[in-house]
């Protein structure tokens, strides 16, 4: 059974679970779209406290699905005979809420100066801003984000793309600034966000990495 | 046209999660002013700010959507919360403005009983109302800007409390959790009812028997919910033992908790603070009564034992329903230690 409680505010999302396992047969599926992680959880809590096996999965932005198995005999006897295993369960059985990840696994994003492109530098400095600042919108987020050479000023004190640096590292992502070159900046002190690495570790994330995007 | 909805789900449900505003709120600078004596460092209540030597003011503000349907007893509930963080500070309250945002296409004489409400609230707290604020919006909101005065060594401030106080609560938990179900056309004429008189009665009261002792700590409870702000009374300093069976809550909320009519401001709470709070033998319903935002909720005060019987009875003796539920202990592991039976 599926129930879209999408644009529902809670506890309406669980109402609409509550009345869908009701119907649901025993051991049937009820799958609960829905558009915040707060609606999930609630959802998951419900099923936890009801003592129903349920998961919780991100599709995309905004859509989340839980899946929760109705009460009965019937669900667990088809769980035990089918060889083909609850979907997402492996993944989900660690926690119980919802934590979805946007990180993309090898993807590294290296800034090795505080310009993107070359030319103008006015302009080179506008544009990096403007590649952090949508960088913190993509859906898929870097693993890593490595910054050396000039590229070490943006995430110090004083740079414009401080903040963003911070979201980026508060869902999630990696952020590296090479030593020697905050070094070399005079700028160890004024180290705003993510931590310190040295050459051995950039040239080990950039050798592992799947992808790399350099601006 | 959609018809307009009076009652959304309002109250302090619809504040912003503590998390998300924690988060911005550490990015605004801030000046060093000496003179204001409590800011928004401590996450206190109300602002204090040193007038002369024996005088301060202290402001406050608070607005939200409608969470019951009658506008007349929205307006002294969103007024009665407005009001409470003086009383949380140990203030008089002064001087009262409107805040109110209303639609356009709205009857009027909804607005007019919505201020109305809210004015005779400000008269018993024996303030007067001086003037307001209105916006055309989409959706009605309602509240008060507050000031008070107080003396600057009276301050009440909301993290003083010290190992052996005990914790006094003057109103039942769980209005959140009633107005949900009642949204869901669930909640029973009497559960309701307890709701109401206990949203709609002002903190003064309760504010009045803890001044006459020394009160360690003191705060409202409001949207974050009992225990959040509990932890924030605590800071990293001090944990706090909670009685479950001890904590006075609308009893019909044991069936609807069951029946989870539990909002996402609820849920947000226990992301805040879950983490910092070990249940023990505690039900599933008491967690959530625990979390629950509240609206216009009542006093959380930290004091000695001695006085906390005294004010109890006081407040006893006006029918405020109001209990010790636990007590202030060395820091532990945990920030919040619940138990289910009482000691």
């Amino acid at each position: 059974m599926k129930i879209d409680a999408r644009g529902k505010q809670c506890p309406l999302p669980v109402m609409d679970a509550k009345e869908g396992l009701k119907k649901a047969a025993p051991g049937e599926i009820v799958e609960v779209c829905v558009d915040n992680e707060i609606a999930v959880q609630n959802l998951m809590k419900m099923a936890k406290h009801k003592g129903l096996e349920a998961e919780s999965q991100k599709k995309e932005d905004r859509v989340f699905f839980v899946r929760i198995q109705a009460a009965g005999t019937e669900g667990q006897d088809r769980k035990q005979g089918e060889t083909e295993p609850p979907v997402q369960a492996e993944e989900q059985k660690q926690g119980t809420a919802c934590l979805p990840d946007g990180r993309r696994k090898g993807l590294v994003v290296v800034l090795s100066s505080d310009r993107m492109g070359q030319g103008d530098d006015v302009l080179g400095k506008i544009l990096m801003k403007g590649f952090i600042y949508a960088l913190v919108g993509q859906e898929e987020l870097p693993e890593t984000l490595l910054l050396y050479n000039g590229g070490a000023r943006l995430s110090c004190e004083g740079s414009e793309s401080l903040e963003d640096l911070r979201q980026l590292e508060a869902m999630g992502v990696e952020i590296l600034t090479c030593g020697t070159c905050l070094n070399h900046y005079g700028l160890t002190e004024k180290l705003g966000v993510g931590g310190i690495t040295n050459m051995y570790e950039i040239t080990e994330k950039m050798c592992g990495a799947r992808t790399i995007v350099k601006p | 046209m959609e018809p307009i909805l009076f009652c959304k789900g309002g109250g302090c449900t619809a504040k912003l999660g503590p998390g998300a505003l924690k988060r911005v709120l550490e990015q605004i600078p801030r000046k060093k002013e000496p003179r204001l004596l409590v800011g928004y460092e401590n996450s206190d209540d109300a602002a204090v700010y040193q007038l002369t030597e024996d005088l301060a003011i202290v402001q406050t503000l608070d607005f939200f959507p409608p969470m019951v349907e009658d506008p007349y007893l929205f307006g002294q509930i969103a007024a009665a919360n407005a009001l409470s963080d003086i009383y949380a500070m140990g203030a008089e309250v002064k001087t009262a403005m409107n805040i109110v945002c209303f639609p356009e296409q709205m009857d009027l004489n909804i607005l007019g009983r919505i201020l109305q409400g809210g004015a005779e609230k400000v008269e018993e707290a024996g303030g007067v109302l001086a003037g307001g604020h209105s916006i055309a919006d989409t959706d009605v909101k309602y509240g008060l800007s507050v000031t008070g005065t107080i003396h600057p060594s009276k301050i009440l401030k909301n993290n003083g409390c010290r190992a052996g106080d005990v914790l006094i609560l003057t109103k039942p938990l769980g209005v959140g959790i009633v107005c949900t179900a009642s949204r869901m056309k669930a909640a029973s004429e009497e559960a309701m009812e307890q709701a109401i008189r206990s949203m709609t009665t002002l903190n003064k009261y309760a504010a009045g028997a803890l001044a006459a002792h020394e009160v360690h700590g003191c705060t409202d409870v409001t949207g974050f919910g009992f225990l959040v702000h509990l932890c924030e009374m605590l800071s990293d300093a001090y944990s706090a033992e909670i009685w479950a069976e001890a904590v006075p809550y609308i009893k019909e909320c044991e069936d609807y908790v069951e029946e989870f009519y539990l909002t996402a401001a609820g849920q947000r709470n226990r992301n805040h603070v879950g983490e910092q709070v070990v249940f023990e033998d505690c039900p599933f319903f008491m967690e959530e009564v625990l979390f629950d935002p509240q609206t216009s909720g009542g006093l959380l005060a930290s004091l000695c034992e001695e006085d906390a019987k005294h004010v109890k009875q006081e407040l006893e003796k006006q029918g405020l329903p109001c209990a010790i539920v636990g007590r202030i202990v060395e820091k532990q592991e945990k920030s919040v230690i619940v138990k289910g039976e009482k000691r």
